[in-house]
């Protein structure tokens, strides 16, 4: 079918201000994609999936200005001993990376895969997030796939000893990034990836990663505090026999984020979580969509997204888990909460679930409110002044997000960004 | 220590009046109880006092120790030494008991001008108050009040009033809900804290409460007024006629 004029019109402007890279034996990959996002059209204001998020600076030929923060705060995870890897404004700096080299791990830059006569990066490039596609288009991510300037392929073999972290950094205005990251985790293999910092004015990052029989993988991403970028994000995992996947999204201001997460549990006994927590003021606009496919037999997915909202704030949610024929004994749990700290703030939540196995245990909720009262005074009665019992509130309501990390450090880290933030805005 | 007058309030949201002037007044290190039928106001004092929302004082004053009872914020009053133990303690998911109690602690000598409570020290001084309440280390690890049972969480009451030391400590129908057992557990608590610069003022249905909690002087409200006060044998007499016999004496 054809697309609107107007549709097409702002794909092709897009398309022109962009150059498909040499992308050597990617090149196929990219072409197809390209091929697709030329059929989809880049996201409009009328695509249902965009209804509560305006794709429109998204899309747009130029990225939109944004400043360049310095807090002259010390970075998330920056205690932590890990392997870093440094991209800026979404080109890969090898001067201020370390060195790639790590037990257990296999680490390439993109443009490097092509060199080998055999790497098994060539065959995931673009191949979940061209899966990722149905039922539900995602332009932006094919619009990445195509164009993407850099990224790192990343196979894990054993268990490094180390955090991988990636780590942005922005140092134009106008900066328009693409990243695209493929993982391998393999049989029996584990290992955790961070991500943190402001990327660009404007960032496109996709990230496909592809877990084996028995493997692990643990993210943990930090988006902020440069709230005039705007992102738009796509994780792609597909999960293997008894393997597993944790993701959790700490997003800390940004005029317009879109982190889209697509799993697709394919081995029994999988088991994928996902999780976000968010605080935003005023312009902030947060929108987590999540797509959850079960496609075998006892596996369990978990989604806890809880955002706090004030001074006009906007949070999105869009959930789904879709269950398919034969996916029997699937676990699946979903809860989606926003706390609104003023009456101006809102939240726009649509949670779905799609069964077509009759033997599943699915439970999803949303909810929306206000900070207690009742538990407000009783802390106020006890000798707490109010702005420090509201944030005692407000941390004890994404609890359960942060729970979701499991190294105890890390969740540290986040839960004293998160205290931060709140003691910045009285 | 605490002196009320003519104590006048109505609900914010529409025009109920609920304390018709009432007179009270506790001194220091004596137990002072107030008994009443259902619909008295006696909850209503214990919150108005400790300042809980949706109440307006048309009239009177309410002072502790002299300072203006009536203009603080809830936590004010808490750091100047009064304490509410809840009829119905909320339950705060999230909130750990542990980090509530130190929070509070702290928050309260912050706001009297005195050092925070190092880690170690606060810790030392909750658990052996614990122990003396059988309130055992699992109960402090977990969510503030949630998945306590009706005793835990009363127990949980008296362990805050006893780690915050304040000088005037309602009780407020701290018996509801508690078998014979949990309520001497409780009033063992209540009866430890007692000495001569703090007062209590337990307000409760019955007369058993006062078996082990032996008050000074027993007050009897109705409608909005204390109408009677007298000695522990108020109370006594409460039990053995109903309130009926005082309340057509009074009119």
């Amino acid at each position: 079918m054809a697309l609107p004029q107007a549709k097409q019109t702002a794909t092709e402007a897009r398309i022109d201000a962009l150059q498909l890279p040499e992308g050597g034996c990617t090149q196929a990959a990219r072409e197809a994609a390209l091929a697709r996002l030329r059929q989809m059209g880049l996201p409009g204001r009328r695509d249902e999936y965009w209804k509560y998020t305006r794709p429109d600076t998204l899309v747009q030929p130029d990225a939109p200005e944004a400043a360049i923060l310095d807090t002259g705060e010390a970075p998330v995870f920056d205690a932590f001993d890990r392997l870093r890897i440094v991209f800026v404004d979404g080109v890969f700096d090898a001067e201020a990376s370390d060195d790639l080299q790590m037990e257990g791990v296999e680490i390439d830059r993109i443009h490097d895969i092509c060199t080998r006569d055999i790497h098994w990066a060539k065959d995931l490039y673009g191949t979940l997030e061209a899966r990722g596609q149905t039922p539900v288009p995602r332009p932006l991510a094919a619009l990445n796939t195509a164009f993407a300037r850099d990224g790192v392929a990343i196979r894990v073999t054993g268990r490094p000893s180390r955090p991988i972290n990636l780590i942005y950094t922005h140092s134009d205005t106008a900066s328009d990034a693409i990243l695209h990251h493929v993982v391998r985790v393999e049989s029996g293999a584990e290992a955790t990836i961070l991500e943190n910092g402001p990327a660009a004015s404007r960032f496109n990052k996709c990230m496909e990663i592809d877990i084996a029989d028995t493997g692990s993988l643990h993210h943990v991403r930090a988006q902020g505090r440069d709230h005039e970028r705007r992102a738009a994000t796509h994780m792609f995992t597909r999960l293997g026999r008894e393997s597993a996947y944790k993701s959790f999204t700490l997003t800390v201001n940004g005029v317009l984020t879109r982190n889209e997460q697509v799993v697709e549990l394919t081995g029994d006994d999988a088991v994928a979580h996902v999780a976000g927590a968010c605080v935003g003021d005023g312009d902030f606009h947060h929108d987590d969509t999540v797509f959850i496919t079960h496609d075998a037999v006892n596996c369990e997915s978990r989604q806890v997204f809880k955002k706090v909202l004030r001074n006009g704030a906007t949070g999105v949610f869009q959930g789904k888990i879709l269950v398919k024929e034969g996916a029997q004994k699937t676990d699946g749990y979903q809860i989606s909460q926003s706390l609104l700290l003023d009456d101006d703030s809102q939240f726009l939540a649509k949670p779905e679930l799609e069964i077509y196995a009759d033997d599943v245990a699915c439970s999803h909720g949303s909810t929306s409110g206000a900070i207690d009262e009742t538990a407000l005074f009783y802390l106020r009665a006890r000798g707490i002044p109010e702005k420090e019992a509201t944030d005692l509130l407000t941390l004890a309501f994404l609890a359960e997000a942060v729970e979701e990390v499991e190294d105890r450090d890390i969740a540290a880290d986040i839960v004293a960004r998160l205290e931060a933030w709140l003691s910045r805005h009285s | 220590m605490l002196e009320i007058k003519n104590l006048h309030v109505k609900l914010e949201e529409e025009d109920k009046r609920i304390l018709k002037g009432v007179d009270l007044s506790v001194e220091a290190g004596s137990v002072h109880a107030i008994m009443g039928p259902n619909g008295s106001g006696k909850s209503t004092l214990s919150y108005v006092l400790s300042g809980r929302d949706g109440y307006e004082v048309s009239e009177g004053s309410a002072t502790l120790e002299g300072a203006d009872l009536l203009g603080m914020e809830p936590e004010e009053r808490a750091a100047a030494g009064l304490f509410l133990a809840f009829q119905y303690p909320v339950e705060i998911p999230g909130v750990g008991n542990m980090t509530f109690l130190r929070t509070a602690v702290n928050a309260q000598r912050k706001a009297r001008g005195q050092d925070e409570l190092s880690a170690s020290d606060f810790l030392k001084q909750v658990r052996e108050r614990a122990k003396e309440l059988k309130i055992d280390a699992e109960m402090l690890k977990r969510s503030v009040n949630v998945g306590f049972s009706g005793g835990e969480k009363k127990r949980n009451e008296i362990l805050q009033m006893a780690v915050l030391e304040p000088k005037m400590c309602i009780l407020d129908e701290t018996d509801s809900g508690l078998d014979v057992d949990a309520m001497k557990l409780v009033a063992d608590g209540v009866n430890a804290l007692r000495d001569a610069g703090r007062a209590f003022l337990v307000i409760t249905h019955y007369q058993r409460l006062l078996d082990h909690i032996k008050p000074d002087v027993v007050h009897i409200m109705a409608d909005g007024r204390i109408v009677k006060s007298g000695g522990p044998e108020l109370a006594l007499e409460v039990e053995h006629n109903g309130y009926g016999d005082i309340l057509a004496e009074v009119e």
